[in-house]
């Protein structure tokens, strides 16, 4: 994404661009299909994606990282397929990123003023990190400015706001109780706009991928759960899709590390697996070119895309309050009773269980409207 | 001439925030600043929590060094509750942090270092065959043909033509300070591509043992992967091969690709060799150990301190030594803010004292950045890749010593040119042509385990609360990519009750201390430093860029008092 990997020419559309690097368009449609999947869509719309990508220009991105660890911009650069995701990702032109860009300081302000200005109501914006409030905002700066004064500034000509992270959505790990700097996610500050909150501590790289083509395909953002996650990414539970289901189901449990049960691949449950209570692709899409995903590591998740799990997941080897025995669909809506119960600090946990909640009831009312899949925020 | 102000800010290409100040004069810098400009306070987050559970909350210091903390917090937790890994466990740690060292070092060089040594819009001008005799003779790569650097180099002036510079706007391209022929500037883009595809393959070997990366997957007691050759969910022969092939994939690039190129490149920049060089001390808490945690002579990467840049001998390092001030940043302690403290005894009050944003300046204040003082003995050290290097080459390590005379030798320089910007450059690539041969070694040390019957890589005797003793305090040292780190935690109760980090860039970042005496960015950019023009600070980038600053790792605050502890209950 903010790699010239290969160049591209203003007047050219990314099918003949390809081909001029030698992907044939029978491969390019392959990875339209591929795409079409990743988005959960109706294959019938595979022509649709490819005429859309064939003709976009890449379009601007502004990368803000603010209070983080950079984490997700590495996650980001690990984006797997090694032919297909470099040329879906050479979609852009990253004008501004702390990571990568070869300017610094003045120079480097000067190129995202600039691009900003040229690009004014078209970019993307992409944040990492979170907005420390308190105290006026001192807990981050650079070049002399807060957060929120960068954030707010960058948001205001952005077609859409990513806010890409366990941080940008909700503050992550600095947020924790007692949340020294009172840091806040994006949707916290931007409330004039969409914001997609991309979930994890980091994303899977093949979410971002997927949200920006949904975006330049369509012409919006993805539908979105309550709380701003893509519901092509975030629609299922872990526990629903994962591979040592079947292992929960016929009550075959690790009770502690590397014993007899760990060695045979059973459930984590037990050792304080977030699975069943937690909304992500993990073991569908798995990470780093489909490599693994942490419970296939033989480690409990830790539930990392839901809000607040800081405080709601942890301590991370103690299991969830007692489901078992609970029918697995009965589960999600008993989960925030019991969390709330669970949890002596409370406020995090009626978050959470917000969250789910919400999800239940705009799939509800989408399914009442008879639209396909759960209509979310407004997509703009 | 009069002294002109200089502000770098942001200081891009590193991991977090920086801020670099100075004063320039005569083409030279006469002083410096060096600003953390993020504070998120982790360590209070920690308290209360369950000690198991550290690892995961240190690790989101950092995402780049995104296996140190997590280590280095098993080990502070293990010491504490007298837990011994099972040697299996110790390799894998060994193997997921070394291939963390491999990646991330070359990361450093193409994807963060090179941009200042190298001119992009110069390749657009090398002729591809001399890129491609260069390249043949300085390494036997299969890749380096005539048709993969015109290649290169069509994309590249495609990219230019098509006019969305991308990252590549406004870099300092065309100053003076770049010195590289356009071949080679053609054969460093080519590579920084190559690079790209090279490190999210060979990174895959944290997926297999920690599930994904960034942010893989630790265990306090051992590592949670279970090996069973009989099983498809576990570590197993398919596996095993997978990580083989990283291994060998890692190592050939290191010493077909990064290594040729970072001699190449540094050929052309020799005066660097006496530029930047700075504090004169160096610490390593020393790395990778192939017997138990406790013995300290049989580290692959040995323990030590050299002072005053004399490698006749190697001091003993001690934790009890090192010591926090806070007399330039923006805290406060409670027994006086001159005070230093060790850090179980460590005390950190956020109190700014800077402008009210937004603001211009810093330089001038007493206090200027949210990053401590850190000193060892009183003194600052600089710690990374030179400091182990030359701790090793010091005690006496035939493979480090064979290696940096190697680099000595094709550079034609002294051991004196190793005390410089150029210097903690190349010593980053030393020590990955080492490692990446070391790796092979630990592989096959865990395989020949595997197969003669031990499979264990869990100790489960303390994971219990219930085992654990109702005080007990834990110090967890690793040496991570940037250099020294260590973590100290307090247990009371089940519960953490006090945690404490002093991470690589708190010691290279670190501000002046309560005698005056600089941190060693600072002192590298008034050591013979040059900037010609204060407007396109690119020397600047050069010697900051050669400590890898990780900015987010180095601030962090525990308050000792632990008024907030009674809020931080969960479930």
């Amino acid at each position: 994404m903010f790699l010239p990997v290969e160049p591209w020419t203003a007047d050219e559309g990314l099918a003949s661009h390809l081909e001029r690097r030698g992907v044939s368009r029978r491969d390019f449609l392959q990875f339209c299909a591929e795409m079409t999947a990743i988005l959960g869509l109706s294959t019938a719309l595979t022509p649709q994606i490819a005429e859309a990508l064939e003709k976009s220009k890449r379009p601007t991105v502004i990368w803000l990282q603010l209070q983080e660890c950079t984490g997700c911009v590495e996650s980001v650069i690990r984006t797997s397929d090694p032919t297909v995701g470099d040329l879906l990702l050479d979609i852009i032109s990253l004008d501004y990123s702390h990571t990568l860009m070869a300017a610094a300081g003045e120079a480097a302000e000067k190129a995202k003023q600039t691009s900003m200005k040229e690009n004014f109501g078209k970019y993307i914006l992409i944040v990492t990190g979170s907005v420390p409030t308190k105290d006026g905002g001192v807990y981050f700066t650079s070049g002399g400015r807060t957060a929120q004064s960068l954030l707010e500034e960058a948001a205001k000509g952005a077609a859409a706001v990513i806010a890409l992270g366990a941080c940008a959505h909700f503050g992550s790990v600095q947020s924790a109780k007692p949340n020294p700097t009172g840091a806040v996610g994006i949707d916290s500050i931007i409330k004039d706009k969409p914001v997609v909150n991309i979930a994890g501590c980091p994303p899977i790289a093949d979410v971002v991928t997927g949200t920006l083509v949904h975006f330049l395909t369509f012409g919006r953002l993805p539908d979105l759960d309550g709380d701003g996650r893509p519901l092509f990414a975030y629609g299922s539970r872990i526990h629903d899709q994962c591979p040592r289901r079947a292992k929960f189901d016929a009550g075959q449990f690790v009770q502690v590390f590397d014993d007899e049960a760990a060695r045979k691949g059973w459930c984590l449950y037990h050792v304080g697996c977030k699975g069943p209570a937690t909304f992500s692709p993990c073991p569908i899409f798995m990470w780093n070119g489909h490599t693994n995903f942490p419970i296939g590591a033989g480690h409990p998740c830790i539930g990392c895309t839901e809000r607040n799990f800081w405080d709601t997941m942890s301590p991370f080897y103690t299991r969830l309050p007692d489901v078992y025995g609970v029918g697995v669909e009965k589960f999600a809506d008993t989960l925030g009773a019991a969390l709330a119960v669970g949890a002596v600090a409370g406020v995090a946990a009626h978050a959470a269980a917000t969250g789910i909640h919400q999800i239940q009831s705009r799939r509800a009312e989408a399914a009442a409207k008879g639209a396909p899949g759960a209509g979310g925020k407004d997509n703009g | 001439m009069a002294k002109t102000k200089v502000v770098v800010d942001p200081i891009t290409r590193i991991e977090g925030h920086l801020r670099i100040e100075a004063q320039a004069e005569n083409g030279k810098i006469s002083d410096a600043w060096a600003s953390s400009t993020q504070f998120r306070g982790i360590e209070l987050v920690m308290q209360g929590r369950d000690p198991r559970d550290a690892w995961a909350f240190t690790q989101r210091i950092c995402g780049v060094c995104t296996v140190v903390h997590a280590v280095a917090s098993c080990r502070a937790v293990e010491d504490a509750l007298g837990i011994t890994i099972p040697q299996n466990a110790n390799i894998i740690r060994n193997l997921v942090h070394g291939m963390q060292f491999i990646q991330d070092h070359v990361i450093h060089f193409y994807h963060l270092h090179a941009l200042d040594w190298v001119d992009v819009v110069s390749a657009l001008s090398a002729d591809p065959k001399d890129s491609a005799a260069i390249a043949a003779k300085i390494s036997p790569w299969p890749k380096n043909s005539v048709t993969y650097f015109a290649e290169t180099q069509q994309r590249l002036k495609t990219f230019v033509a098509g006019g969305q510079l991308g990252i590549f706007t406004n870099g300092y391209w065309g100053h003076p300070a770049y010195k590289l022929p356009p071949a080679v500037n053609l054969i460093a883009v080519a590579h920084y591509l190559e690079a790209l595809d090279w490190q999210r393959d060979v990174i895959r070997l944290h997926t297999i043992f920690g599930g994904k990366n960034p942010h893989p997957n630790f265990l306090v007691g051992g590592m949670a992967s279970a090996i069973n050759l009989d099983n498809d969910a576990t570590i197993n022969a398919v596996r095993l091969a997978e990580i083989q092939g990283m291994i060998t994939r890692a190592r050939t690039f290191v010493e077909q690709v990064y290594i040729p190129d970072l001699l190449a490149i540094a050929g052309f920049y020799k005066e660097w060799a006496s530029i930047g060089g700075g504090t004169p001390n160096f610490m390593s808490v020393g790395e990778f150990p192939e017997g138990g945690i406790k013995d300290i002579d049989k580290l692959y990467f040995p323990r030590g301190i050299i002072l005053n840049k004399d490698l006749t001998k190697v001091h003993p390092y001690d934790h009890a030594g090192v010591t926090e001030g806070i007399t330039s940043s923006w805290y406060s302690y409670s027994g006086g803010d001159k005070a230093m403290l060790h850090p179980y005894e460590g005390e950190t009050k956020p109190n700014y004292t800077g402008p009210t944003p937004p603001w211009e300046f810093l330089q001038g204040l007493d206090k200027y950045t949210w990053m401590k003082a850190p000193r060892y003995n009183g003194l600052p050290m600089q710690v990374g890749p030179l400091s182990r290097m030359l701790v090793a080459y010091a005690s006496g390590h035939k493979e480090v010593q064979e290696n940096v005379n190697m680099v000595l030798k094709t550079l034609g320089v002294g051991p004196a040119a190793l005390f410089s910007t150029l210097g903690r450059t190349a010593a980053r690539g030393i020590e990955t042509l080492l490692l990446a041969g070391r790796m092979q070694a630990w592989f096959d040390q865990l395989v020949a385990r595997i197969k003669s019957g031990d499979t264990k890589t869990f100790d489960s005797s303390k994971w219990e609360p219930s085992t654990w003793p109702k005080n007990a305090k834990g110090y967890g040292w690793l040496d991570a990519p940037r250099g020294s780190l260590g973590h100290w935690v307090i247990i009371e109760n089940e519960k953490i009750k006090n945690y404490q980090c002093v991470v690589p860039s708190t010691w290279n970042c670190s501000p002046r201390d309560g005698k005056g005496v600089m941190g060693p960015y600072e002192a590298a950019l008034t050591d013979n430093h040059p900037l010609v023009d204060p407007t396109r600070p690119l020397e600047i980038l050069r010697t900051i860029h050669s400590f890898d600053p990780c900015m987010a790792c180095g601030v962090h605050v525990i308050d000792v008092k632990g008024d907030l502890l009674a809020e931080v209950k969960v479930q």
